[in-house]
């Protein structure tokens, strides 16, 4: 499998303090990886320094070959990285359906395309039945499913989940888990997912990254990031004893 | 929507008749109701649709009056060619307003008060140009008022009427049609949350731009209409702050974000505003500063019990109405 996405050597420092260090990793085509870590490890930066919201310092990303350095966080999004926050953040005013039709019309210039990729979307996340309501009167779990949808609706070929799974119940964590696994076989969208809910994150991911104090201290398949000691001590510990 | 509907069109049609059935005092008062519907629809394409928050419209009006007026004085050529101009020399200030607020990433009340900054900036520097009658004032030659001449906007009450009537639907129609093209939508998320827009594609800046430009322009030509309205432009009254913030009260009380909203608002706050004078002349009050006073109050009334503003709260009543 070719690498879509390339972090190589990325570091980023905010006051002195160094958030993300020589960060290095890559993301396979069609491939599912997980960025798991303590808080604070430097996670959300990672996605922030891919997403073109921060610059690295130093180090380069590399998006199907091409340097993402120094583009807009727009043009980023054009050129097929979609992104989720983790503290959801739609547009509250809109309703669920104008909410994605935002996303969606990156890639329809007419709004009427845009409202039927959207509605696609929106069925796709079982979202459709309150496609008419505002995005600010919607629960956590929808709020969720709609920030996925929205960063679906344009069309990315990589999917940069942030804690999607955070705040939901167990059978809401498994519908998600469902749909991505769905959407990655069928359409071959390639994910990358922070996320703390292990159960998630076994379930969906073929390779594992770990991050503690800004910096890569193990990467492999979930078997071996579980029984890693590094892991467990830093991170792991807990629920691998739980 | 069938409510919005049924109220456009009855809209419509008083405002085709009005001036067989009204007074001309009612008629004065109706041209300027809809001058402030027309350029409270400017900024709200701005505000309303897109977030930002400009202080300063009444500079876009100053500019727009003073282009045509400027070209109608000295050259004798109308406001059809005046009307581009005034357009061109707006959309070129906002334009440098927008670039350099954006660009170094100045939000919010911030980017507000560069409005206001540049709006005095403009006001000072209309003073100081002579040619254009600096703080003495520039006047358009008052030729007959009884005959219409629509090539160079002279004409009576009736004629201005129906141009800014014109005006009026015209903008309404054209926030209608762009709120639902993609730039209105791109325009609406970034009021909402510019950081989330971005991440799906949207080009903040350019976009954010875009609606500076096309509002400035838009209330340019209002400046236009003003100046063969009022045929004298004075830098104090055209650019003054108390005209920025007046021009926003009528979006502001009738919905902001709204196509209807800045229309219903400036029917209401005008004819108000023009009652509450006659209360208060009739009263034998002579303070000058009444009518403002019961303006604010009306204000701070409107945003504490409809905080959505009229329209949007008259919708949902209408809403409700239906469903029981």
């Amino acid at each position: 499998m070719t690498d879509l996405l390339v972090v190589d050597g990325v570091s980023r420092s905010f006051r002195g303090l160094r958030a993300v260090s020589e960060v290095g990793f890559t993301v396979p085509e069609g491939g599912i990886v997980g960025l798991i870590g303590p808080n604070g490890a430097g996670k959300t930066t990672c996605f922030n320094l891919i997403a073109g919201v921060l610059r690295p310092d130093q180090g380069d990303i590399r998006f199907a070959g091409r340097s993402l350095i120094g583009l807009r966080p727009d043009q980023i999004a054009a050129a097929g990285i979609g992104r989720t926050f983790q503290i959801v953040r739609p547009f509250p005013e809109l309703t669920v359906r104008q909410n994605v039709t935002v996303g969606a019309l990156l890639r329809h210039r007419r709004v009427a395309d845009a409202e039927a990729a959207a509605d696609a979307v929106l069925s796709r996340l079982e979202l459709a039945t309150k496609a008419d309501r505002h995005a600010g009167s919607l629960t956590l779990p929808d709020r969720k499913r709609l920030e996925v949808a929205r960063a679906l609706a344009t069309n990315p070929r990589l999917l940069l989940l942030d804690e999607v799974m955070a705040g939901l119940r167990p059978t809401e964590i498994d519908a998600m888990v469902a749909i991505l696994v769905d959407l990655n076989r069928t359409t071959g969208l390639t994910i990358l997912l922070i996320e703390h809910v292990m159960r998630a994150v076994m379930a969906l991911c073929q390779h594992i990254v770990v991050l503690h104090h800004g910096e890569l201290i193990a990467a492999g398949p979930p078997a071996a990031i579980q029984s890693n000691p590094t892991v467990i001590g830093s991170y792991l510990g807990e629920e691998a004893l739980g | 929507m069938i409510a919005a509907r049924a109220m456009g069109g009855a809209l419509l049609l008083a405002g085709l008749a009005a001036p067989w059935l009204a007074s001309e005092y009612v008629l004065s008062v109706l041209i300027v109701s809809l001058w402030f519907a027309y350029v409270g629809q400017a900024w709200n394409i701005m505000m309303g649709f897109a977030g930002q928050l400009s202080l300063g419209h009444a500079m876009y009006v100053g500019l727009g009056a003073y282009a045509a007026a400027g070209l109608f004085v000295f050259t004798g050529i109308g406001p059809w060619l005046g009307a581009p101009l005034a357009v061109i020399v707006a959309v070129i200030a906002g334009a440098g307003i927008g670039w350099l607020g954006f660009r170094f990433q100045v939000k919010g009340v911030y980017f507000a008060l560069l409005t206001i900054a540049f709006a005095e900036f403009t006001r000072i520097l209309f003073d100081h140009i002579t040619v254009l009658g600096g703080s003495g004032g520039l006047f358009l030659p008052v030729g007959q008022r009884s005959g219409v001449d629509l090539i160079n906007l002279r004409g009576g009450p009736v004629m201005f009427y129906y141009v800014i009537f014109v005006m009026t639907v015209a903008i309404t129609a054209l926030s209608w049609a762009l709120l639902r093209t993609r730039l209105g939508y791109q325009w609406q998320a970034i009021r909402e949350d510019a950081e989330a827009a971005e991440a799906v594609g949207v080009p903040v800046f350019r976009t954010k731009l875009l609606a500076v430009m096309l509002s400035a322009g838009l209330t340019a030509l209002g400046g236009v209409f003003f100046a063969f309205y009022y045929n004298t432009l004075f830098p104090e009254q055209i650019f003054a702050k108390s005209r920025s913030i007046e021009m926003i009260l009528a979006p502001i009380i009738g919905g902001m974000g709204t196509v209807l909203g800045p229309l219903v608002g400036a029917l209401l706050l005008t004819p108000l505003g023009e009652l509450t004078m006659a209360v208060i002349a009739g009263l034998g009050v002579t303070n000058a500063g009444v009518r403002q006073v019961v303006f604010g109050v009306l204000l701070i009334l409107v945003l504490w019990f409809l905080p959505q503003g009229v329209w949007p709260w008259l919708t949902q009543r209408w809403a409700k109405g239906r469903r029981q």
